[in-house]
C-alpha cells in the first residue's frame, strides 16, 4: 500500500470524485425539500425543483406584468454593466498606479505609503459617502466597485513590477533604452497577463460590492432582485438567482483565463 | 582605455575590494576568477555602472565610468538577460528600437526592415536562425545565452561584460560557447571582461587572467580587508606551477572566510 500522499485517482475515479459532492448536495436538498413540503405544502423555505423551474420560467421567459420586461435578463444586463465598468476603471487606474510606483522610486516615495493607507479603508464603510457625493444613480455603484478593488490591483501590480528581474532593466539600458521605452517595451507587456490575474482575483470582491450597492439603492439588478423578493421569502427566485450569479462568475473567470493564454502564450510556458 | 587608480569598494565596514590598480587596452579579453564573494562581480558591476565606486578612480577613456548602464558597455548575465515576452527575433531587434530617441522604442517601415535584416544576420552568426519565432522559455539554457549575446552585440558596444555567462550550462555546451565568444570577440574587436568561477576557463580563453583574492586576513574581522588583484597574467604563458599556486591561494582564502 502506497502512502496516502502518493495515491492519485485514476481518470475515471477522478471524474466520479469531482461529481460526488455536487450530486450529494442536490440529493440532500431534494430530500429536505420533500420532507418539509410533505408536512406543509405552503412552505417557502426549501421550494421543490418544480417550483424553482416555474420561477425561472416567470423571471426569464415571461414579460413582467408590471413593466413588461424580462426581469432576469434586465437584471443581468444592468449588473454586468456596473460590474464591467467598475472593474475596467479599477484595472486601468490600478495598472497605472502599480506600474509607476513599481518602476519609479521617486513616485513610489510619495504614492506607496498613501496607497497602503487607502487600501486599508473598508470600501463598504464609505458607501454612504459615495451615495451622498454621487447620488443614488449608477455612478455611486460603479464608484464603489472601482474604489473597492483598485487598491488591491494597484498593490498587486506594484509587487509584480518589482518582481521583474533587474537584469532585464540593466540589459535594456545597455541597449540604449530610456525610461519610457523601458516602461513601454519591457515592463508594460510583461504586466498585462499579471493584470488579468489580478482582475480575476478581484472579481469576487467586485461581485460583493456590486450586490451590496444594489441591495441598498437600485431599481434593477441581480442583487436588487434578491433583496427585493426576500420580503416575500421567495426562495424559489433567490436560489436560481444565486446559482445564475455563480455561473456568470465562473464563465467570466474562464473567459479571462482563456484570453490570457491566447494573448500571452509566453507567460504560460512557465519559463525564465 | 580603462584604468583603475587605487580603487576601493566598501559596504559600511565591509571592505570588498581594496587598492585595485590596473590598465586595460582596447581589444583585450580578460577573465576574472576568484572565490565567491571576492568582489569580481562587484568589479564588473562598477564597470557596468550599477555599483558606485567607494573611493579611488575607475576611468573609461579617461573619464569616470557613468553611474548608470549605457550603450557603450554590453552585458550578458548568467540568467534573466533576455526579455521573456519577446520572440528570439524580437529580442534582438529590440536593441535597434531602444537606440532610437523616441517614447516607445517601436520600429516602423524601413527602419524595421533594416533592423530585421541585421537581427537575422546576427542570429545566423550565433546559430539561432531556426529558433527566431520561439519565446525564450522554449529555448535550452545554451540557446538562451546565445540569444543574450546576439542581443548585446546588436547594440554595438565597445566593451562586453560577461557575468558567469556559462555557469549554468553543461560542459559540452560550454565549450561551444567559448568558441562562439572568442570568434565574436575577434570579429567585432570587442574588449571583453568575463567573470567565471571556473579557474581553467581563465587559462585558455582570451588574453589576460586576473585572480581576485585577499592578501591580508584578520580572523577576528573577516570583512576588515578586501580582495585585490593578486595575479595579472597573460594567457598562454602560464605554466602548471603557477596554476597550482593560484589554486592553493584561493583554497586557503576560501577556508579562512568560512
Amino acid at each position: 500500500m502506497k502512502r496516502l500522499i502518493n495515491q492519485t485517482p485514476a481518470p475515471m475515479l477522478r471524474v466520479l470524485l469531482t461529481l460526488l459532492p455536487f450530486v450529494a448536495l442536490v440529493l440532500l436538498y431534494m430530500l429536505a425539500s420533500d420532507a418539509r413540503l410533505a408536512e406543509n405544502p405552503a412552505d417557502k423555505l426549501l421550494p421543490s425543483f418544480a417550483q424553482i423551474g416555474d420561477a425561472i420560467q416567470r423571471m426569464a421567459f415571461e414579460p413582467s406584468k408590471r413593466s413588461g420586461d424580462y426581469l432576469l435578463w434586465e437584471d443581468t444586463l444592468s449588473s454586468l454593466t456596473r460590474l464591467g465598468l467598475g472593474v475596467v476603471i479599477a484595472a486601468v487606474i490600478g495598472l497605472a498606479l502599480g506600474l509607476f510606483t513599481g518602476a519609479l522610486p521617486l513616485v513610489a516615495a510619495t504614492a506607496s505609503p498613501l496607497l497602503t493607507v487607502v487600501s486599508l479603508i473598508p470600501p463598504l464603510a464609505i458607501l454612504p459617502v459615495l451615495f451622498i457625493v454621487f447620488g443614488l444613480g449608477e455612478l455611486s455603484k460603479v464608484a464603489l466597485i472601482a474604489i473597492g478593488i483598485t487598491p488591491f490591483i494597484a498593490r498587486d501590480i506594484q509587487r509584480r513590477t518589482q518582481e521583474i528581474p533587474s537584469e532585464q532593466l540593466v540589459k535594456a539600458q545597455t541597449l540604449g533604452a530610456n525610461t519610457s521605452q523601458i516602461i513601454c517595451r519591457v515592463l508594460l507587456p510583461q504586466l498585462m497577463p499579471r493584470l488579468v490575474d489580478a482582475v480575476r482575483l478581484s472579481l469576487g470582491a467586485g461581485w460583493l460590492f456590486l450586490i451590496a450597492a444594489e441591495a441598498i439603492a437600485a431599481t434593477e439588478g441581480l442583487g436588487y432582485r434578491i433583496f427585493l423578493v426576500r420580503r416575500y421569502m421567495a426562495m424559489d427566485v433567490i436560489l436560481p438567482y444565486v446559482a445564475w450569479i455563480t455561473l456568470l462568475a465562473f464563465v467570466i473567470d474562464a473567459l479571462l483565463a482563456a484570453l490570457s493564454r491566447r494573448l500571452f502564450p509566453w507567460h504560460h510556458q512557465g519559463g525564465h | 582605455m580603462i584604468e583603475a587608480r587605487n580603487l576601493w569598494k566598501k559596504y559600511g565596514d565591509n571592505v570588498v575590494l581594496e587598492r585595485v590598480n590596473l590598465r586595460v587596452e582596447e581589444g583585450e579579453f580578460i577573465t576574472l576568477v576568484g572565490t565567491s564573494g571576492c568582489g569580481k562581480s562587484t568589479f564588473l558591476n562598477m564597470l557596468l555602472g550599477t555599483e558606485p565606486v567607494s573611493s579611488g578612480e575607475l576611468l573609461l577613456h579617461g573619464k569616470p565610468v557613468s553611474g548608470e548602464p549605457g550603450p557603450d558597455r554590453g552585458i550578458v548575465f548568467q540568467q534573466y538577460s533576455v526579455f521573456p515576452h519577446m520572440t528570439v527575433l524580437q529580442n534582438v531587434m529590440a536593441a535597434r528600437g531602444f537606440a532610437r530617441r523616441n517614447l516607445t522604442g517601436a520600429l516602423f517601415g524601413s527602419a524595421r526592415r533594416a533592423a530585421r535584416e541585421e537581427a537575422l544576420a546576427l542570429l545566423e552568426e550565433v546559430g539561432l536562425s531556426h529558433a527566431q519565432g520561439l519565446y525564450p522559455a522554449e529555448l535550452s539554457g545554451g540557446m538562451r545565452q546565445r540569444l543574450a549575446i546576439a542581443q548585446a552585440l546588436l547594440g554595438r558596444p565597445g566593451i562586453l561584460l560577461l557575468d558567469e555567462p556559462f555557469g549554468a550550462l553543461d560542459p559540452g555546451i560550454r565549450a561551444d560557447m567559448h568558441d562562439l565568444v572568442l570568434r565574436l570577440w575577434r570579429q567585432y574587436r570587442l574588449t571583453v571582461f568575463m567573470v567565471t568561477h571556473d579557474l581553467k576557463e581563465g587559462f585558455y580563453l582570451g588574453t589576460r587572467l586576473w585572480v581576485f583574492d585577499k592578501t591580508r586576513h584578520d580572523p577576528q574581522a573577516p570583512n576588515a580587508y578586501g580582495a585585490t588583484i593578486t595575479y595579472d597574467l597573460p594567457v598562454g604563458k602560464i605554466d602548471r606551477d603557477t596554476l597550482s599556486d593560484i589554486d592553493r591561494d584561493l583554497a586557503r582564502t576560501a577556508n579562512e572566510t568560512e
